[in-house]
């Protein structure tokens, strides 16, 4: 460092920025604008939620479009049109099913990625990637292909086949944040203590990554539950609930299917306000006692 | 990083630095990756057969030998040629579109609401409660809302901005807002990873450096949650190019706003020209693994998941 | 060369500044003038409000009351990207995103100065870094991205430049070497510096002023040797350096000297290092200005004499040994005894007598009555963690 340079920066322009003109009022646009436009935004993306959900308490005469008069008869008989409470029971059963099989197939390839080396990682990892990146058109059309090919018949089984393979690669990205959040030294501290390695996964390590595979289920089952495309083309005569919307359609949607929507969604939403309040108090609790 | 949007916004912290070679890994990993070749690469490679197929000598409609059949791919590119290019026009479009509608929404959720993070939750559960009601249904409440009979249409021309007698459903305008309302989700989720995790010293610094909150924006803000908006893109880009529920007739489009999972679809189960329906396929795939691959030369694989 | 070096720092006014957060004062009233082209320190414990008066003058946060002039001008309500004031922060803040050639070429280009990139390089090489500046700053050491930042900011010449514990990542050596380089750089190109620490030998070693601050307001301000020799309060008498105090009623105060009774002895200070003259007083001497005698000497004017005392610890640091000496009535005193000899002069155990020069006393202006009885040899980290631990349960209950 030389007085050379000093002197060069000396020479540095000697204008500075004059200060600001002096101004009253610091609170603008500036600071509200961006929370007035996030609110209207929520607006935005609420509304067909709202509109469904208002509809489904429509007093239907043919077609759910114009809007008639106020009416609990939908909500008390759900499955008076037999068609959407059969479609909605095949959506769950084959929600579960996929979901466990993708939750079991998923964990374990999440768990293998983070703490485990071996060869073709890259091939894993793009493998496991494809699926994401693809079209669900594309999807849909190879693996009916397949089946054609194979001479499996459509049905609920080949839907079940469908979702768990799209679902695997949303588990693995889920789990995988989880896993790799972990500490190495807690499982280090169980072997420490005489566990096996079995011990040490049960007892340690898998109540650990519960809430990452509890994520991944939930969103799992979210992903398959409100599949249509993939499952428009497998599925042959089998209607899931996307299923029976879309082709309904065409000829007017009974209320009961907004219904089954709107319960769906509030179900969900009260899931998921249950488990932040949960945790924030949990939160609140550690806090206290530590 | 692309995908991993979707897991909590908690950071993921450093790799631990030891990873054991072991069987078990294999035992780990070989069901699921099983499973993936058998369902998904297997049937890929089945597609591509398929798309080079040629009609059999006397068979019924659906019946098809292997063949090497390339042709059909030049004729499906000339005959829907308009559809494909419809199709990533408009995926284009309500990718740019959503892009501008939740870049603001993500930054006042990740950074306005920092200090507050239950309020955070709850803006969050707000964004993809679209989710959770089905993706037929909100689009059929967009389709009724902006039909005819709908307030919107009548208020825009009350308003004089549309002219009597004119649609909204059923023109490209109605498809492409569906795709981007869709979509949004899809958008703000990455972008708000990455805005969360910026460290606003870095703002703080760009002001005390002589930059107008405009350019601390566009020269520290927006380099810094570039990979979450490449995340986002990425991940509305590519199912929006093949999506064919909006643009279906039964939706907000109409027969001249097919894409080309309206082809595909129509080609596979109606008229049951499988080759067709593979080639078009294929070709889709293509055009995004270009897109893809651009983005993976950048990142490497590792920051795929 | 010297008359565009004198244009090139300004002076800083604090008018009657005050700063409230929900639920507690930072700052109240404080008014503070660092006059042009000087090197002045901020120097208190953590929660003091020294960080909350940096980001003030920054502009990066606005005052609840009050005043801030630069060069004469009222900056006040003028935003921070507008005000000719530039900081090297404490986590450097180096954009990840940039090159180092372009993190400091990055104000000069929001300015519009001509030429940026060639006096960005004339700044890297200011701080020897010009070989590495296509590199990203993760590619860089702490110690390297620490003259980055500073360059950084030095190269707009700004009016005022404000450091936030900057050194406080580095490791001691590295730490000695740039509080030389700074203090170098500020000179070489006349700024005005306000540095902010908690570390008050780096304080001592580089400024021209320090300002001892504490809950918010300056206790006391002046040149390091000033601050040093005569602390006018019991903050600043245990927060820089360490000193031993006795708190005792005044007897007599004519002529030069104070007397003051401790525990039946007789203490003399002098008058004009004195801030009180009369009632219950604290007065102290620096732990380095006792001598440790092991006869028991003869009483002599302009000498205070304490003794004897029983030596309880024996601590060798390098260039001095620390004895602990206990004192009846006194309490536990503090003697800094420097190495001219190898090995201890007395051992623990041993029966010693502890002079000072008169000259070397002073006196406090506290009021013993009102402030609490500090011990003898509580240092600075001690007092940085109870201050935030108290801050952390006000914030708690806020």
């Amino acid at each position: 460092m030389s007085v050379q340079g000093g002197t060069a920066i000396a020479e540095t322009a000697k204008a500075t920025p004059p200060p600001g003109p002096r101004r009253p009022f610091r609170l603008g646009v500036g600071r509200w604008g961006l929370g007035v436009y996030a609110v209207m935004a929520f607006a935005f993306l609420l509304i067909p939620i709202v509109y469904t959900i208002v509809f489904s308490f429509n007093d239907v005469r043919r077609t759910n479009i114009v809007w008639r008069g106020f009416t609990l008869d939908n909500w008390l008989n759900v499955c008076d049109q037999q068609e959407v409470c059969q479609a909605f029971g095949n959506s769950i059963l084959v929600a579960v099913v996929a979901t466990v099989l993708a939750t079991t197939l998923g964990t374990a390839m999440a768990i293998a990625l983070v703490r485990y080396r071996f060869r073709f990682r890259s091939a894993t990892t793009l493998l496991l990637f494809l699926p994401m990146a693809t079209p669900e058109v594309v999807l849909g059309a190879g693996l009916a292909a397949q089946f054609l090919a194979a001479g499996i018949a459509k049905g609920i089984l080949t839907i079940i086949l469908a979702h768990t393979m799209f679902c695997i690669s949303f588990v693995v990205v889920t789990v995988r944040a989880r896993v790799a959040s972990l500490d190495p030294a807690l499982e280090e501290a169980g072997r420490d203590l005489y566990a096996s390695p079995a011990q040490v996964f049960w007892r340690i390590t898998f109540p650990l990554l519960l809430p990452g595979i509890i994520a991944a289920a939930l969103l799992s089952f979210a992903l398959s539950f409100d599949d249509f495309i993939i499952t428009t083309f497998n599925s042959g005569a089998a209607v899931t609930f996307p299923k029976y919307v879309y082709t309904a359609a065409a000829r007017g949607i009974p209320a009961q299917a907004n219904v089954i929507a709107s319960a769906v969604f509030l179900i969900a939403i009260i899931g998921v306000v249950i488990a932040q309040v949960a945790a924030g108090i949990r939160r609140k609790q550690l806090a206290r006692n530590g | 990083m692309a995908f991993g949007a979707f897991s909590s916004a908690t950071p993921v912290a450093a790799e631990p630095a030891v990873r054991r070679r072991s069987p078990i890994a294999l035992f780990l990993l070989l069901p699921g990756a099983l499973y993936l070749s058998l369902f998904f690469l297997v049937p890929f490679v089945s597609l591509i057969l398929t798309s080079f197929q040629a009609p059999r000598e006397f068979g019924d409609i659906g019946q098809y030998d292997y063949a090497f059949k390339w042709e059909n791919y030049v004729a499906v590119i000339q005959t829907y040629l308009p559809h494909i290019l419809r199709s990533f026009g408009y995926a284009a479009i309500a990718t740019v579109l959503a892009l501008l509608f939740s870049y603001p929404l993500a930054y006042f959720i990740g950074v306005k609401l920092r200090r507050y993070p239950l309020w955070q939750a709850l803006a969050l559960t707000l964004v993809i409660a679209p989710f959770f009601i089905s993706f037929l249904l909100r689009t059929l409440a967009w389709k009724q809302i902006l039909s005819d009979e709908g307030p919107v249409v009548s208020a825009l021309q009350a308003l004089t901005v549309l002219p009597e007698g004119a649609h909204i459903t059923g023109t490209p305008v109605a498809v492409i807002f569906g795709l981007t309302y869709n979509f949004i989700p899809f958008m703000t989720l990455p972008i708000y990873t990455s805005l969360e995790r910026l460290d606003l010293r870095y703002v703080e610094a760009g002001g005390d450096l002589y930059a107008s909150p405009a350019t601390t924006f566009l020269r520290v803000t927006v380099p810094l949650s570039l990979p979450g908006i490449i995340s986002g893109t990425l991940l509305t880009f590519i199912p929006a190019s093949g999506d064919y529920i909006n643009a279906s007739r039964d939706f907000l489009g109409s027969t001249d706003t097919a894409m080309i999972g309206n082809v595909i679809e129509a080609n596979f189960l109606q008229l049951q020209n499988y080759p067709a329906a593979a080639a078009l396929s294929i070709v889709l795939m293509a055009v995004i693994l270009v897109f893809v691959s651009v983005y993976v030369k950048r990142s490497g694989t590792e920051e795929l998941l | 060369m010297a008359s565009s070096f004198a244009e090139s720092g300004a002076d800083l006014e604090l008018v009657g500044i005050t700063k409230r957060f929900p639920g507690f004062t930072a700052i109240d009233h404080l008014d503070l003038t660092i006059p042009a082209g000087s090197f002045f320190a901020l120097l208190g414990p953590s929660g003091c409000g020294k960080t909350t008066t940096l980001r003030l003058i920054a502009g990066l946060e606005d005052p609840t009351a009050g005043r801030i002039l630069i060069g004469g001008k009222d900056v006040t309500n003028t935003k921070s990207y507008r005000r000719p004031v530039n900081t090297v922060f404490q986590s450097y803040a180096l954009f990840p995103h940039m090159t180092i050639i372009e993190n400091v070429a990055f104000g000069l280009k929001r300015r519009g100065i001509q030429n940026p990139m060639g006096l960005a390089h004339e700044a890297l090489r200011l701080v020897e870094l010009d070989h590495l500046a296509q590199r990203r700053p993760s590619q860089l050491s702490g110690g390297q991205q620490q003259r980055v930042a500073l360059a950084r900011a030095v190269v707009n010449r700004p009016a005022l430049l404000l450091l936030d514990e900057p050194l406080g990542a580095l490791d001691l050596k590295l730490r000695r070497q740039m509080q030389i380089e700074l203090k170098q750089i500020q000179g070489d190109v006349g700024l005005t510096f306000l540095h902010v620490t908690h570390d008050q030998e780096e304080a001592m070693t580089m400024a021209d002023t320090i300002a001892v601050m504490n809950k918010g307001e300056i206790e006391q301000m002046g040149a390091p040797e000033e601050l040093y020799e005569l602390p006018r309060t019991a903050f600043v008498a245990n927060f820089l350096g360490q000193s031993n105090l006795f708190t005792g009623p005044v007897i007599t105060s004519k002529g030069d000297t104070l007397v003051v009774d401790i525990a039946g002895r007789k203490l003399e200070v002098p008058r004009d290092r004195a801030q009180r003259h009369a009632g219950e007083v604290t007065i102290g001497v620096r732990p380095e200005k006792l001598a440790l005698l092991t006869d028991e000497p003869k009483q002599e004017a302009g000498v205070n004499l304490v003794g004897p005392g029983r030596v309880v610890d024996v601590s060798f640091s390098g260039v001095s040994t620390q004895y602990q000496v206990q004192v009846p009535g006194l309490g536990l005193m503090t003697v800094f005894s420097q190495n001219m000899v190898f090995g201890p002069v007395v051992n623990v155990g041993a029966e010693v007598w502890l002079t000072w020069g008169v000259e070397h006393g002073f006196g406090l202006a506290d009021d013993p009555a009102t402030a609490p009885r500090f011990e003898p040899d509580e240092d600075t980290s001690q007092i940085a963690t109870q201050r935030r631990e108290r801050l952390e349960t006000e914030f708690e209950e806020a």
